[in-house]
């Protein structure tokens, strides 16, 4: 076996040399096109957060309307032009927009491109022990459709006419005639266009993720190895590859409608004294293929941020996960129950009651694997040994936000309350915490977590509990009351509440004046991370091989690795990635591709039967180089 | 409120500066500790505080603002189903707070306890499958409870309309709702078709229909208390939706597909007003879809009458025919004779009869 490895070796060194010769990378390819997942992945990132800050200084400007009604606005007028009327007072229907547009830009541009396109490309490589994704070629090509989209929608934001402004979910026939809204007319074809091409990248991207994670994991890596983070991603990637689709549809329809004269949305409309041919469409098509998506959206956006701070909670409790398979077992019935709860958006719709008490029935299943989770989480702190890194306060903010948002969701998905909370802010609240919040706390612990991977760099750790500290006490301070606005019967996307009559807009104005301070100050303190992010990557103090103790395989690698990953051979792997503490052992982890034999002295009894396989795991190196070498 | 603006943006400031002196303290005084384990530093015991501070001032917070918040929120329910969704509400908020508050007092409170210490070794604790059974049965049962009451109170509110509701026709459009209710004969309502819409018959009433005769238009609600009603609802133009906050009652106008919701109002404008001292107030009818411009503005004044005088307010009004004579023209022949009924004898002779036809014309 030795003569035959030592050769593979050779060989597989030889062809890697050799295709670094070939490469010699100029900066277009190293950087701008690259196929490489780790660059790709830093261009996600990158974009996304450009993109969070777009999409949040967007959500300022109307909680500034919000908070501050009678507050002149003129100041703005240099950025914002016409959209400030004469009266000093932010247009109306640029309002619409600017809910529209942060919602687009937060949920798929920031949530799903910067986060899942980030991560997703970073780790499953690094984690599975592979030297790339299946298709580096698609994986380039993902990215540059993402940034073509990327730039339909930015150009949107220029518009006359302004983007499109009918609510991020663009239900027709409000999106679908130009007449009735402004934002309907090009701001809506290029959202469309946009949204198409974002769609197209997502599915590279997913395919890719599934394909890798399937085909690519390096010798001994079984599934149920798989640190969480992976199997995350392939559930998040999966969700995305079967539910886009019916968006693109959905889409393709309303384009139909729009420019083709068709009726698949549109039926019996008057409007502007005028009637319309269309008859037999149903706007409630739309809504169904809508959020056929629209809610595993929801599970798109979140379950990489579950699995990145499951890795990071174990790691830096230095103990295992708590029931690891369970942890797979909830995320795998999220994923499922994902595609069967999608009408419990749509309960006052008209649509028929009966489908929606059986979509009640279904969503609160939901909330049984959520739980299941949260209380896993829980139990991993418990007897652990925390070290609060700026990742590690992340965490655990998402699992607190993930709670908070999470049990409002139990009164939303019941149909009877859902009567009179639906579209109110009550809504707003539970989204934005459980969705919105937690996937963004997800978010900025895998960016504080993996930096040392991705730049080489530490980022500054004090700056990161600051940043922490501001943005968790600010986001309950910003959604915490909106539940109270809610509950008061307040409808959202209202651009003042002046029609609510009976001084119901008086009754909170303070709380609203409160919430957008609040905002305001939270979306400041992400310039402190902007500073930190920006100035380690060329500035930082140098990153040890593993700064975080951690067991998974990306710490394996050279500091800044490159193209391909490892050096010389890939590591096999023996052993689950949460060796944390094990009695017996004198290091408090042990990685992944340390051989059960190695540690004679913390395996438990059912591991010595492993060692017996370790030979089996080190013969499929040849078979795996073979692959690599073809 | 203005105190709790005040206190909150205290509290706030004062727990990030608090945290962050805290850090920059105990980061001077501990840097000899910094080599204990490479992730970890010495503000590891501030944010193990903050945890704990962030718990005890979010719990006061979070009380407090409810409390201050609470006289705020909507009235008791002013229909029979509302009230029921009502308790329903609060008994489940009552167990989604217990666990939200139990949860994260458990996270919050072991981020403290059992933060780093150099003495002392992480359990390893990987699985514990009795635990697992436990907390997936008991959400599980919790939910099925909360499911099952809820599935039984939304059944009752979308079951059939009783067959002596009063039916009233809600119809939306950019940016108001038209009212028209079924007439003091014969509580039918009658059809309608978008294409027949002008000017004057903004619903497009088709007068082809001998129920629509006595079909009377408004542009406030006028609801009986204690009758059931039955909101037929349309659209014009876009969606839009029917909400009337006190009532617990929403249901989106959708174009092309008639909805509907029926409930009970229980309590007239003048009882909510002495309940809420308000002598100014009233019932609102707002708009919950998206749906344009004015989106926020698009509300009507609801009334809710004792049963009598509702029935005197609505004696009082005037069918559309009557009001609109011209539309006659529109009037199959063979029903000519029962839609003359209401017309108003003076102002318009029959022997016009030709007239009226091309006036209508005229308006389209």
């Amino acid at each position: 076996m030795s003569t035959a490895t030592t050769h593979a070796e050779e060989v597989h060194t030889h062809a890697h040399d050799h295709e670094h010769e070939h490469h010699e990378l100029n900066f277009w390819t190293k950087y701008i096109f690259s196929t490489d997942h780790k660059t790709i992945a830093k261009q996600y990132l990158i974009s996304g957060i450009i993109w969070a800050f777009i999409g949040g200084s967007l959500s300022i400007i109307f909680r500034l309307q919000l908070g501050f009604p009678e507050m002149q606005l003129d100041w703005l007028r240099p950025i914002l032009g016409e959209w400030i009327d004469e009266g000093g007072k932010l247009d109306k229907e640029f309002y619409l927009a600017l809910v529209t547009m942060h919602g687009t830009i937060m949920v798929f541009f920031v949530l799903t491109a910067g986060l899942s396109g980030t991560f997703s490309n970073f780790l499953i490589p690094l984690q599975i022990g592979a030297r790339d994704m299946a298709s580096g070629f698609i994986n380039m090509l993902s990215y540059w459709f993402f940034f073509l989209s990327s730039m339909i929608m930015f150009a949107s934001l220029f518009l006359e006419t302004g983007p499109a402004s009918g609510g991020w979910v663009i239900y027709p026939p409000l999106s679908a005639l130009p007449q009735a809204m402004p934002g309907s007319g090009l701001g809506m074809t290029m959202w469309l266009t946009a949204m198409t091409f974002f769609i197209v990248s997502s599915l590279m991207g997913g395919i890719n993720y599934i394909c890798t994670v399937i085909n690519l994991r390096t010798r001994g890596m079984t599934f149920t190895k798989m640190p969480l983070t992976i199997w995350s991603f392939f559930f998040t990637a999966v969700l995305g590859l079967l539910s886009f689709p019916v968006l693109l549809s959905a889409a393709l329809l309303l384009i139909f409608d729009r420019s083709f004269g068709t009726s698949f949305y549109l039926s019996e409309i008057y409007i502007q004294g005028q009637a319309l041919p269309n008859m037999g469409g149903s706007p409630i098509l739309y809504q169904h293929l809508f959020w056929f998506l629209g809610h595993p959206e929801v599970y798109i956006v979140l379950l990489p941020a579950l699995g990145m701070t499951s890795e990071i909670i174990a790691t830096n409790s230095r103990k295992p996960i708590f029931g690891y398979r369970a942890m797979i077992g909830s995320m795998m019935g999220i994923t499922v129950l994902a595609f069967i709860v999608w009408a419990h958006h749509m309960f006052v719709t008209g649509m028929n009651p009966f489908l929606g008490s059986v979509f009640m029935f279904l969503t609160l299943i939901i909330a049984v694997p959520s739980a299941v989770k949260a209380f896993n989480y829980i139990t991993t702190l418990w007897k652990g040994n925390l070290i609060f890194t700026p990742a590690m306060l992340f965490s655990i903010g998402l699992v607190s936000l993930f709670i908070s948002g999470g049990v409002t969701g139990i009164i939303l998905g019941n149909s009877a309350l859902d009567i009179n909370l639906h579209d109110t802010y009550f809504v707003v609240a539970h989204f934005h915490l459980v969705m919105g919040a937690a996937s963004f706390f997800g978010l900025m612990a895998g960016v504080y977590h993996w930096f040392p991977k991705m730049f080489g760099r530490l980022m500054n750790k004090t700056l990161g509990y600051i940043h922490f500290w501001f943005t968790f006490v600010g986001v309950y301070m910003v959604f915490f009351p909106m539940h109270y606005i809610g509950i008061a019967g307040f409808p959202r996307r209202y651009y003042s509440f002046t029609a609510v009559g009976n001084d119901g807009a008086a009754a909170f104005t303070d709380m609203n004046s409160f919430i957008s301070i609040a905002a305001i100050i939270t979306f400041s303190a992400q310039a402190i991370f902007a500073w930190n992010f920006f100035y380690s990557i060329f500035k930082g103090k140098r990153a040890p091989q593993n700064p975080w103790n951690s067991t998974t395989l990306e710490w394996t690698t050279p500091i800044e690795p490159g193209h391909g990953n490892w050096e010389g051979e890939i590591p096999a792997v023996y052993r689950w990635p949460y060796d944390y503490s094990k009695p017996g052992s004198d290091v408090d982890f042990i990685p992944q591709n340390v051989p059960f034999s190695a540690t004679k002295s913390s395996n438990l009894p059912e591991e010595e039967a492993e060692i017996a396989k370790e030979k089996e795991i080190n013969g499929l190196l040849d078979a795996q180089n073979e692959s690599y070498n073809r | 409120m203005f105190y709790l603006i005040g206190l909150l943006s205290v509290i706030f400031f004062a727990l990030a500066i608090s945290v962050i002196s805290k850090s920059i303290k105990l980061n001077k005084a501990l840097v000899a500790d910094e080599n204990t384990g490479s992730a970890l530093d010495s503000n590891n015991n501030a944010n193990a505080y903050g945890m704990i501070i962030f718990w005890a001032l979010g719990t006061i917070v979070g009380v407090w603002s409810f409390i201050v918040a609470k006289p705020d929120f909507l009235p008791v329910a002013a229909s029979e189903h509302g009230l029921r969704t009502d308790s329903m509400f609060w008994i489940s908020m009552s167990v989604v707070t217990f666990a939200f508050f139990a949860t994260n007092t458990l996270l919050l409170f072991f981020a403290f306890k059992y933060r780093y210490n150099k003495d002392r070794k992480a359990t390893f604790y990987p699985v514990n499958h009795k635990l697992e059974l436990i907390w997936t049965v008991i959400p599980a049962i919790v939910m099925a409870i909360l499911v099952f009451t809820g599935w039984r109170t939304w059944r009752d509110i979308t079951s059939q309309a009783p067959s002596d509701a009063v039916v009233i026709e809600i119809t939306g459009h950019q940016f108001g709702w038209y009212v028209r209710y079924a007439g003091n004969d014969d509580n039918q309502l009658g059809n309608y078709n978008y294409k027949l819409i002008d000017e004057t018959n903004n619903i497009g009433i088709d007068f082809t229909d001998k129920n629509s005769f006595d079909d009377f238009t408004a542009t406030e609600l006028h609801l009986p208390k204690g009758k059931a009603v039955l909101l037929k609802i349309h659209a014009q133009d876009v969606l839009h939706s029917v909400y009337l906050p006190f009532h617990r009652v929403k249901m989106d106008a959708v174009p092309g597909m008639p909805t509907k919701f029926w409930f009970t109002p229980n309590m007239t404008t003048d009882e909510m007003r002495a309940k809420l001292g308000k002598k100014d107030f009233n019932y609102k009818l707002n708009c919950t879809e998206i749906c344009g411009r004015g989106h926020f503005g698009m509300a009507i004044t609801v009334f809710v009458d004792e049963p009598e005088d509702y029935k005197k307010w609505c004696a009082e009004q005037k069918p559309f025919l009557a009001t609109n004579p011209t539309y006659l023209a529109k009037v199959p022949d063979n029903l000519k004779a029962k839609a003359s009924k209401y017309i108003p004898v003076e102002p318009v002779a029959v022997d016009s009869a030709a007239a009226p036809a091309e006036e209508a014309v005229s308006v389209n």
